[in-house]
């Protein structure tokens, strides 16, 4: 069985939001209708996403650290949004496991909303639907496109490669490999949602070098770099030349 | 959770329909095995009482329409009653409203024919009737608590305690209004519902304290570190990805203060427990319909105060993405 999904990976990712904008630039312009904005230009300009970048800092001053951090719909294998839908508008396909949104049979009633722990559902407040990502489910499919487009439109707009899209299910897929090699761990595991979607964390690289690798402890050139000095009751360069 | 008058005016609005239903067919049901008096003029008390009780369930359903963004499309919430109870709750609200409306306007026509003998009891259609609608409250009752107990994640919400509440608080409005109802319409029933009034009020206190103690003891599961998944004692939220806020920051969170919402507490404990058992014993005594009636009006108000209380307390896990507010 195919799990589509992706895996952002929280060390590389910069934080620069062109997931977000690109995702907002594909969708709006679908098929399946605008995502639409409140104040676009004005004070406090609010609107319909499927994917935000947060940002969290990590430690107190100066021990900081700021991970951005991308999250859009998680594609639960076991999406608890799914089966509170009265309407049956909401539903994960048997064949990828992408969890989708009827926009046609949605009554905006926002209960599925209240039943995603990851807040990744928003309500479209003037076509009044429940909207998510839809993990560009009219982009990855496209035949009309070559096939190193066919990937969701944040995947392709990333510039520091920090996310991957593909199988979860295929244990030698690129997903799976950074999944398994790289420690990819689900947000909120607790309440057995079984996220599809990975995140990769922060790693640091160190190298570890004992003292004696820097400097060998029997170095001859040691013995040669002994400064002479004078003896304690000498008098010494200073005491001679001043007056 | 953000409190939508929606569904605060639909929860309180079907739960008197139902608890007045209930009411009256306890009284029919008393009768007819001779328990209390019959009324001297059943026909009226029940069809008119029946008719009360609809109005506040139309009520009820009107109120949830403005919920629906697309209210139209609303009659598609029946299609998936096997798992979502919501969809349970969008049958059994008009499958109740039916037999009610049933069994009001039999017993307004006073079609009394004995169908059978169960012992002493004569069985009436109005009986078989009025058992189906009890059933039918009942399981409307389950439905709207479970609507909340049944998310798992939202723990103020996912206790037994929720269908207990939205059970007992329902019928002691019910019971209470019909109380007033029965001054004017059978004045020798007043102190039967008075009594029953009272020992559900009591009772709804009990659990609604209960609910109350726990969720003030409530540890949740998911913290910041499970939720973006860095084991640091210490992380703050510095953007929340958004400036001028979003979806994730109207719907989930209430936007009043502490204190308000320690005040609307006390406000509702007040209003739908001493007060009306106040009021009610005052009435009792005199059967005096304005006392009873304010009886009532003071205890839905504090439903209302109650069931904003409820929305408000309960803390989504997703509100650990938005620390920012």
């Amino acid at each position: 069985m195919t799990q589509l999904a992706l895996v952002i990976d929280l060390n590389v990712c910069v934080g620069c939001h062109a997931c977000v904008t690109s995702c907002k630039e594909w969708n709006t312009s679908g098929t399946a209708g605008y995502m639409s904005d409140c104040n676009p230009y004005g004070k406090d300009p609010t609107g319909t996403f499927f994917n935000r970048v947060q940002t969290f800092e990590i430690g107190t001053f100066p021990n900081t650290e700021t991970v951005h951090f991308p999250k859009s719909c998680l594609h639960c294998e076991d999406p608890p949004c799914v089966p509170v839908c009265p309407t049956g508008a909401s539903y994960k396909r048997a064949e990828d496991g992408i969890v989708l949104v009827d926009y046609d049979k949605c009554i905006g009633c926002k209960y599925c909303s209240w039943a995603c722990p990851y807040g990744a559902r928003e309500i479209d407040e003037h076509l009044k639907v429940m909207k998510k990502c839809t993990l560009c489910v009219d982009r990855i499919y496209d035949q009309a496109l070559p096939e190193t487009e066919r990937k969701p439109a944040c995947v392709l707009a990333c510039p520091t490669n920090a996310r991957l899209f593909g199988d979860v299910h295929d244990p030698e897929s690129q997903v799976s490999v950074n999944i398994r090699e790289n420690g990819g761990y689900q947000l909120m595991p607790e309440w057995g949602t079984k996220p599809a979607n990975h995140y990769l964390p922060r790693r640091k690289t160190r190298i570890k070098i004992h003292e004696d690798e820097l400097e060998r402890v029997d170095n001859p050139q040691k013995k040669e770099r002994q400064q002479p000095k004078p003896g304690f009751d000498e008098p010494t360069l200073d005491d001679v030349t001043s007056w | 959770m953000h409190p939508a008058f929606s569904v605060i005016f639909l929860t309180t609005l079907i739960g008197v329909g139902q608890g007045l239903f209930l009411a009256l067919f306890t009284g029919h049901l008393y009768s007819a095995v001779n328990v209390v008096p019959m009324q001297a003029d059943p026909q009226t008390f029940y069809g008119l009482g029946s008719l009360l009780a609809l109005l506040f369930l139309g009520g009820g359903l009107l109120a949830s329409f403005f919920h629906l963004g697309h209210p139209e499309r609303g009659w598609r919430a029946i299609a998936r009653w096997r798992t979502s109870w919501l969809s349970r709750e969008v049958i059994a609200l008009p499958a109740f409203m039916g037999a009610l409306a049933v069994y009001g306007l039999v017993q307004y026509l006073g079609w009394y024919p004995v169908l059978f003998n169960l012992g002493p009891i004569l069985v009436t259609p109005g009986l078989v009737i009025g058992a189906l609608a009890t059933v039918l409250a009942f399981v409307l009752f389950i439905c709207t608590g479970m609507i909340y107990a049944c998310i798992k994640f939202l723990q103020e919400w996912a206790t037994p305690l929720t269908v207990v509440n939205y059970t007992l608080l329902g019928s002691a409005s019910g019971f209470t209004l019909t109380t007033a109802f029965a001054a004017v319409y059978a004045p020798e029933l007043v102190r039967f519902y008075g009594a029953w009034s009272i020992i559900i009020t009591v009772f709804a206190l009990f659990t609604r304290a209960a609910s109350l103690i726990r969720n003030a003891r409530i540890k949740h599961k998911s913290t910041t570190q499970t939720a973006i998944g860095v084991r640091h004692t210490h992380v703050a939220q510095k953007a929340q990805g958004a400036m001028g806020g979003s979806f994730n920051t109207r719907e989930f969170f209430h936007g009043k203060s502490a204190g308000f919402l320690k005040s609307i507490k006390w406000i509702f404990l007040t209003l739908v427990f001493p007060a009306p058992v106040l009021l009610l014993s005052l009435g009792l005594s005199s059967a005096a319909f304005a006392i009873l009636a304010l009886a009532f009006i003071v205890q839905y108000l504090g439903l209302l105060a109650e069931r904003w209380f409820f929305f408000a307390q309960a803390n989504h896990p997703q509100n650990l993405y938005y620390q920012t507010i």
